[in-house]
């Protein structure tokens, strides 16, 4: 019962140990996520509101022509939903990046920049973690679609997995690269009309892109180019069983480039210095 | 403004190349600035913590204490000087440095509405130690401090006192040889201040830690302890306190620091 002091440790960690650094992230993030239910509600109520009344009134103005992955004509409602599960994680994103960064969560943060893992493999652990509780809430999501008559195969259930965990990634990324180098996004109100509200009309997730293009040449290219759009087709492409290979080699690829820019970008210093430097939080 | 020469143990500035010896300093210092933008928060501090030694960082509000603290846990980049624990540089072996250190933040960073074992469980993984060992680690330093029982309560139940001692217990799982602790006792009443220090300074004595106590607080420092006094950004003097009261020529800890920061120029002003 006594707490000496280990002399020698070896080197370095091994790979059992990484994989506890990453399932103790991701199990803490979900024991907050169940503490946190006004959080969880929150999440679900906004798809929820786009689901049965945006998509109900709307149901009349806009006809669906027969697209891929669809094989016969569509309601709106079943259209919009792969959009709005990619809104889930869009908000999710953004949420927990921006708290990553500022100082609400920075305490914690504290405690995790302290582990002596590499701090990528930290802050990877997390995106990971802020994702798995992204995927959740699109899961409670689809149940709840469930009973609006939205009923994809059930296959789509199980492949739609794999292409929630990468645009989760991606758009956790975005978040903390856009909140790590950006100074006048500090607040969730500024991120909304920035970044949410844009990439979320400018993309596929309301109306398929010719529909677009048939109003808009010009709009059409911005919502081709926009990372959202491919996570929004991956994920509706995979929701029943299909892939979209342009969608995952975009959302794939930025990933990747918002990741690596992210870490680079991370700096805690900024969480703290702008309330005073000399450790001003109480 | 003086400087002090230190009796025995501590770098002096511009101590930049490591002698030979340096790798047994728990925590060393060197000629570390630090600058917000215009205003620079530290200025070519040195300062060092030998392993079973109980050093105090004394010095008011915005002396810079925090800041270093960012430094040493490798929170912030470092701008200019270097530091290091038991020899592992934190800016090239930041991994193998921040394993040998344990830190008790000045803000609270327990998670509230987890128990006090799901706080503990979830450090242990931070440092790569899996479950059984955890939770057996869990249990000692539980039992150490007195919470044995409090293991499946939420923190938010906690007092602050036991909070804290819960912060110091967290610290420690990973048997560290160094600890950080930023001003400790902020907002504790007086049994638990005096209970935590206690324990503090017997984890230095019995278990040959090395502890860096940064306060305020100058009835937490006593005579036999090291100390380092700084004030705006700079080590204004560090040794033992009884040497530095000598030196300032005061009658106590508490003008030697009014003399030393100049905010009272004659010692004897303030002695009672």
């Amino acid at each position: 019962m006594s707490l000496n002091v280990v002399n020698a440790q070896p080197a370095g960690f091994s790979i059992a140990q990484y994989l506890t650094c990453l399932t103790g992230i991701v199990w803490r993030e979900g024991l907050r996520f169940v503490h946190q239910r006004e959080r969880f509600i929150s999440a679900l109520v906004r798809p929820l509101v786009w689901l049965f009344i945006f998509a109900a009134g709307f149901r009349q103005v806009l006809g669906i022509s027969i697209i891929p992955p669809y094989e016969t004509y569509i309601l709106y409602e079943v259209y919009i939903t792969p959009g709005l599960m990619a809104m889930i994680q869009l908000f999710n994103g953004m949420q927990s990046s921006l708290s990553m960064v500022y100082d609400r969560e920075m305490g914690n943060m504290r405690t995790l920049l302290v582990s002596p893992f590499p701090r990528w493999y930290l802050l990877s652990c997390k995106l990971l973690a802020g994702t798995a509780v992204s995927v959740l809430q699109v899961y409670a999501f689809l149940l709840i679609a469930w009973f609006w008559e939205i009923e994809p195969p059930p296959i789509g259930y199980l492949t739609v997995l794999p292409a929630l965990v990468l645009s989760g990634l991606m758009l956790g990324a975005l978040g903390m690269l856009i909140s790590s180098g950006i100074r006048q996004l500090e607040n969730f109100a500024g991120v909304m009309n920035f970044v949410i509200f844009p990439m979320f009309f400018a993309s596929s997730a309301l109306y398929p892109l010719w529909r677009v293009q048939e109003g808009s040449p010009m709009l059409y290219y911005v919502c081709l180019f926009n990372p959202f759009t491919h996570a929004v087709e991956l994920v509706r492409f995979a929701l029943y069983g299909k892939m979209n290979w342009v969608s995952l080699a975009v959302v794939a690829g930025c990933t990747a480039v918002f990741m690596i820019g992210a870490m680079l970008a991370y700096d805690p210093s900024r969480g703290l210095s702008r309330r005073g430097p000399a450790g001003g939080e109480t | 403004m003086t400087e002090l020469a230190s009796p025995t143990t501590h770098n002096h500035p511009g101590d930049i190349a490591q002698p030979p010896g340096s790798a047994e300093k728990a925590l060393s210092i060197a000629n570390v600035s630090h600058s917000y933008g215009a205003r620079r928060a530290l200025d070519k501090v040195s300062l060092a913590v030998m392993p079973a030694s109980f050093t105090a960082l004394l010095g008011l509000n915005g002396a810079g204490k925090s800041t270093l603290f960012s430094l040493v846990t490798r929170l912030f980049g470092i701008q200019a000087g270097s530091i290091r624990i038991f020899g592992h540089d934190i800016g090239q072996e930041p991994g193998e440095a921040l394993r040998c250190m344990g830190v008790v933040f000045q803000p609270r960073t327990l998670d509230l509405d987890l128990s006090v074992r799901q706080n503990l469980l979830y450090h242990a993984a931070l440092q790569g130690i899996g479950r059984r060992e955890a939770r057996l680690a869990a249990g000692e330093v539980l039992s150490r401090i007195g919470l044995a029982d409090r293991d499946g309560s939420k923190v938010r139940d906690l007092s602050g006192g036991q909070m804290r001692r819960l912060e110091i217990a967290r610290a420690l799982m990973h048997r560290p040889r160094l600890l950080l602790l930023d001003e400790p006792t902020v907002g504790l009443d007086v049994k638990a201040r005096v209970d935590i220090l206690n324990h503090v300074r017997s984890l230095a004595g019995e278990q040959g830690i090395g502890v860096l106590w940064a306060t305020h607080l100058f009835d937490e420092i006593i005579p036999t302890d090291d100390i380092v006094v700084l004030h705006q950004g700079r080590v204004l003097a560090d040794g033992k306190v009884a040497r530095i009261i000598a030196d300032a020529g005061a009658r106590d800890l508490h003008s030697a620091f009014m003399h030393l920061t100049g905010i009272v120029p004659d010692p004897g002003e303030l002695a009672p």
